[in-house]
């Protein structure tokens, strides 16, 4: 399993030419071929969604998609969420409601919610909590993780 | 809510600002133990058998691989106690000559990725000379049982017996007894981030620096030291960011152990990641109980005894540092819960099995205490035809303080207040007639109660009673402000999400003037913090929190005292707010983080008044507290599905003086969630062979956003003299009550079917079967 192929991941808007197994993860790769730690992995099984990104404007669970797939794709990480030290709405959203405790799922969520509000722009309270219902919190009991990407929600629309 | 109790600066305690730990999580820059690289990375074969002796171990090739073999000189994990006949056994890093669980590492691979150690152990052949396990305590107690450990006769390795004076002749006269059998099924705490350690060796000073997914670095030093046989001061113990823990990360990993001394053997860095496999297998596991509980009531439905029995499933192996007793030891000294009964008689056993090992999970036992006892009061409210909340009414503790039958202590609480309170906010006649209206309709609601007490900062006398080795107790603090003027506090205790660094921050502001931005919070660092317990047991804010008070008092002391001087005014007229000494009344003033500088580079001018540089001391051990609440689910039990829906779920709570409101609104609402998901869906399955049939997250069910309402949360702040801020512990009661409430409110629903299920979690499968047995009947 060692022989290795070149993919090259564009992740934040820079490339990273590396060399992987194919059986290599995209979690993997983002994290520790390119070294953006800010992906997390909880599960491995695409249940807990710890390790979502946006792959070419879908959320996608990066632990059930090889590197090598996302070849020459656009890759969008939590690092790549906010513009230098102005924080994206859905960030300060999360700190306003206190949407996070520990802060392990914290970069999945923000990266879920991000990339189906992008796309669905006016979702309704009722399919924002479906999609919410993706992804596994141990901490906050999900009350405010919801609290605040409506928050968030509400603050994107009005920027538009 | 109260006032603060400063008269001078800004009043932070009691404000909901938002965390200080948040920009670094937000942004993808939090640290967390797999970000680091290491050079060499560690998988561990583990046993696919659950009991059996070990014929042989074959490694391929060229591979590294280390099994008990290499490991000679490592002594076996040893948590002792010293009372209730406790059998102290040994848990082996690696399994030595015998696995007893399934999930049991008998050898770890090394390689340069974990994919390469992966296929390592892959290839590591093991064979077992297997025997029938023994996966339920009722199976391991029987006569003729095969014994587990060689130290522990009829396989109980703990008991303890208790019964008050008196007790046979008040049972004896009792008008009527009420009585259950409840049973809690084995669950697993769950934190998102699994466990996971890194271990490096240092080249120019011999040391190790371990870091690891741990809620107690320093404890977790101690131990490895003492299994592996150096000096402490050898290795360092860093818990970075923690993504939750829950109680899961507080016992010793044997896994840690294996990979300091690999470190050390071989000079270098070694990792291991725990996948989710690993832990819902492998790591601790929590709540198999089996309890029999019997109360004597008088006439009047006053409760006048209780007799229980309680059965621990504690697994092959006894946890590090608490000990295979926490859960049934706990469970005898706070069965009789917030309710007042002067008779009472237990025995609890704590029994070996071949699963996993059990270890503390948030609420230790007190979710199956409150769920029997809760189960019981609606059973005993049912046989005198009386409310559910009248029985209760009648019977919790309203005098304080209290000494139990057990001899706890209980401080001024609200047990009785928070009842009213949620019951005001439920309208039970409004609910009553709903679920009228409701059955008619074939829609099956229900209404439940549970009330209850949450022990927490327990002092070292606790531990000590309990006859524990170890009596993690107390904190202490350091307390500094550089000569830049920000100031740094260092804790022994190591929050994991807890947002102790925000909450410490403001006790701080308050005594000194300076806004809780300038402070930072220092933890999860041997080498930088005095030696502490970490965070377990509702503990951190109310012991480490009350030692950062008495460090910043001393602290604000010395400020006072250095602005008297410097302003010329006597220390009562001195205030500290905004960042400077103010003399109050006048416009003179001195900033804060000039008499810091001053303390440290220009001491001569105090002619030896002050001590020079600016570090304060704080220790506590405060003699414990308990908080109390009243949950209330309302739920709806589909009987064709056994699917069960909380609808609504009202929380009145009481945990003393609220530090920050909004943090502790979080606490509770995550614990009620983790409540709800024992309630109703995580359950860890064994098959008769001894493996685990819900090794994923598609088949262990923490719950999602859909599973949980928004929950209506009220406080009440009973300000407790037992803690110097007033606070009590708030961590584990969210989880505590839950359970009870919603399984209560699925009684409460299917009371029309005549079926009760006094089992959690209270699963599709178990109520539909519930429901069929009895239309068969």
């Amino acid at each position: 399993m060692s022989e290795k192929t070149s993919v090259t991941l564009n992740i934040n808007g820079r490339n990273f030419s590396i060399q992987v197994e194919p059986r290599r993860t995209l979690a993997d790769a983002i994290r520790e071929d390119c070294g953006q730690t800010g992906t997390h992995i909880g599960c491995e099984h695409g249940v807990c969604g710890a390790c979502t990104v946006i792959v070419n404007g879908e959320p996608v669970r990066s632990c059930l998609m090889f590197a090598a797939q996302a070849d020459g794709k656009k890759i969008r990480t939590v690092e790549g969420l906010a513009r230098g030290d102005e924080l994206h709405p859905m960030q300060r959203a999360f700190m306003e409601h206190h949407g996070l405790q520990c802060g392990f799922c914290t970069p999945g969520f923000l990266m879920l919610a991000v990339g189906v509000l992008e796309r669905e722009p006016d979702i309704g309270d009722d399919e924002l909590l479906d999609v919410l219902s993706s992804n596994l919190c141990r901490c906050t009991g999900y009350q405010n993780i919801i609290k605040a990407v409506r928050a968030a929600a509400a603050e994107m629309r009005g920027s538009k | 809510m109260s006032a603060p109790t400063k008269g001078s600066g800004s009043n932070w305690v009691g404000r909901s600002i938002r965390r200080l730990e948040d920009p670094a999580l937000v942004i993808g820059q939090g640290r967390f133990t797999a970000d680091l690289p290491a050079a060499n990375w560690v998988r561990f074969a583990r046993s696919a058998m659950a009991s059996g002796a070990i014929k042989s171990i074959s490694a391929p090739d060229g591979a590294m691989v280390i099994t008990a073999a290499d490991l000679k000189d490592v002594k076996p994990i040893r948590p002792m106690l010293h009372k209730f006949e406790y059998r102290p056994i040994g848990y082996p890093v690696l399994a030595d000559g015998v696995v007893r669980f399934a999930g049991e590492c008998f050898a770890a691979a090394v390689a340069p990725t974990e994919e390469e150690a992966e296929d390592i152990v892959d290839r590591i052949e093991i064979a077992i000379d297997e025997r029938k396990p023994l996966i339920d305590s009722r199976d391991a107690i029987a006569s003729g049982a095969p014994k587990l450990h060689p130290e522990s006769p009829d396989n109980v390795i703990v008991q303890g017996l208790v019964k008050t004076e008196g007790f046979d002749a008040v049972w004896n006269g009792a008008h009527k007894i009420v009585e259950i059998t409840a049973r809690s099924r084995r669950q697993n705490a769950t934190p998102m981030e699994p466990r996971g350690g890194h271990a490096a060796y240092e080249m120019s000073t011999g040391r190790v620096t371990l870091t690891c997914a741990t809620q107690m670095p320093h404890l977790t030093r101690t131990a490895i030291a003492d299994v592996l046989g150096f000096p402490e001061s050898d290795l360092r113990v860093v818990a970075p960011d923690v993504g939750g823990g829950f109680g899961q990360k507080m016992s010793l990993a044997p896994e840690y152990v294996l990979l300091v001394w690999l470190a050390r053997k071989h000079r270098s860095s070694f990792a291991w990641t725990e996948d989710r496999r690993e832990n819902l297998i492998a790591s601790f596991h929590s709540r198999d109980q089996h309890v029999s509980l019997k109360a004597a009531f008088d006439q009047n439905g006053k409760l006048l005894a209780l007799n229980a029995d309680i059965l621990s499933n504690i697994g092959a192996y006894s946890c590090y540092p608490t000990t295979c007793g926490v859960e049934p030891l706990m469970a005898m000294a706070e069965m009789p819960g917030p309710y007042d009964v002067r008779q009472y008689q237990c025995r609890s056993r704590g029994v070996v099995t071949n699963t996993c090992p059990m270890a503390p999970y948030r609420g230790v036992s007190r979710p199956v205490i409150t769920f029997t006892l809760e189960r019981l009061m609606d059973k005993a409210a049912a046989a005198f035809g009386i409310d559910p909340i009248d029985i209760r009414r009648r019977n919790l503790i309203d005098k304080f303080p209290y000494t139990s039958a057990m001899g706890l202590v209980f401080d001024e609480a609200s047990y009785k207040e928070t009842l009213e309170l949620a019951v005001e906010h439920i309208d039970v006649p409004a609910f009553r007639k709903r679920q009228q209206e409701a059955r008619a309709k074939g829609k099956y609601l229900g209404l439940g109660f549970a009330t209850f007490s949450e022990r927490g900062g327990y002092g070292s006398p606790a531990f000590a009673a309990r006859g524990m080795a170890i009596t993690p107790g107390w904190e202490n603090v350091e307390l500094t402000i550089d000569p830049s003027g920000y100031v740094e506090l260092r804790i022994g205790s190591s929050p994991h999400g807890q947002g102790l660094r925000t909450t410490l921050a403001q006790i701080i502001a308050d005594e000194i003037g300076i806004e809780p931005s300038r402070i930072k919070v220092i933890h999860g660092d041997t080498d930088r913090t005095p030696y502490g317990w970490g965070t377990f047991a509702s503990r951190s804010l109310v012991i480490c929190g009350g030692a950062t008070l008495i460090a910043a008092q001393n602290m604000r002391a010395k400020l006072i005292k250095m602005a008297s001087h410097m302003l010329e005014a006597e220390g009562g007229d001195i205030v500290l707010e905004d960042g400077m000494a103010k003399v109050a009344g006048t416009d003179r003033s001195v900033p804060i983080a000039e008499m810091a500088r001053e303390a440290y580079h220009q001491t001569h001018r105090f002619k030896g008044a002050i001590e020079p540089g600016m570090t304060e001391k704080g220790s506590y051990d405060p003699p414990g507290t308990f908080s109390n609440a009243c949950h209330v689910a309302i739920v709806e039990v589909d009987v064709k599905t056994g699917k069960v829906t909380v609808e609504r779920f009202v929380a009145a709570e009481d945990a003393g003086r609220l530090i920050n409101p909004m943090i502790a609104d979080g606490q509770v609402h995550g614990g009620i969630a983790q409540g709800i998901g024992n309630a109703l869906l995580e359950e860890i399955v064994y098959d008769e062979s001894g493996n685990i049939l819900t090794s994923t997250l598609a088949d262990y069910l923490p719950p999602t956003a859909h599973e949980i309402p928004v929950i209506e949360l009220h406080h009440l702040e009973t300000h407790t003299s037992a803690t110097n801020t007033k606070a009590k512990g708030l961590g584990e009661g969210g989880a505590i009550g839950s359970p009870a409430a919603v399984i209560n409110a699925v009684n409460d629903a299917l009371a029309p079917f005549g079926v009760q299920i006094d089992e959690m979690p209270a699963t599709p499968q178990r109520i539909r079967a519930a429901l069929r047995a009895k239309e068969r009947a």
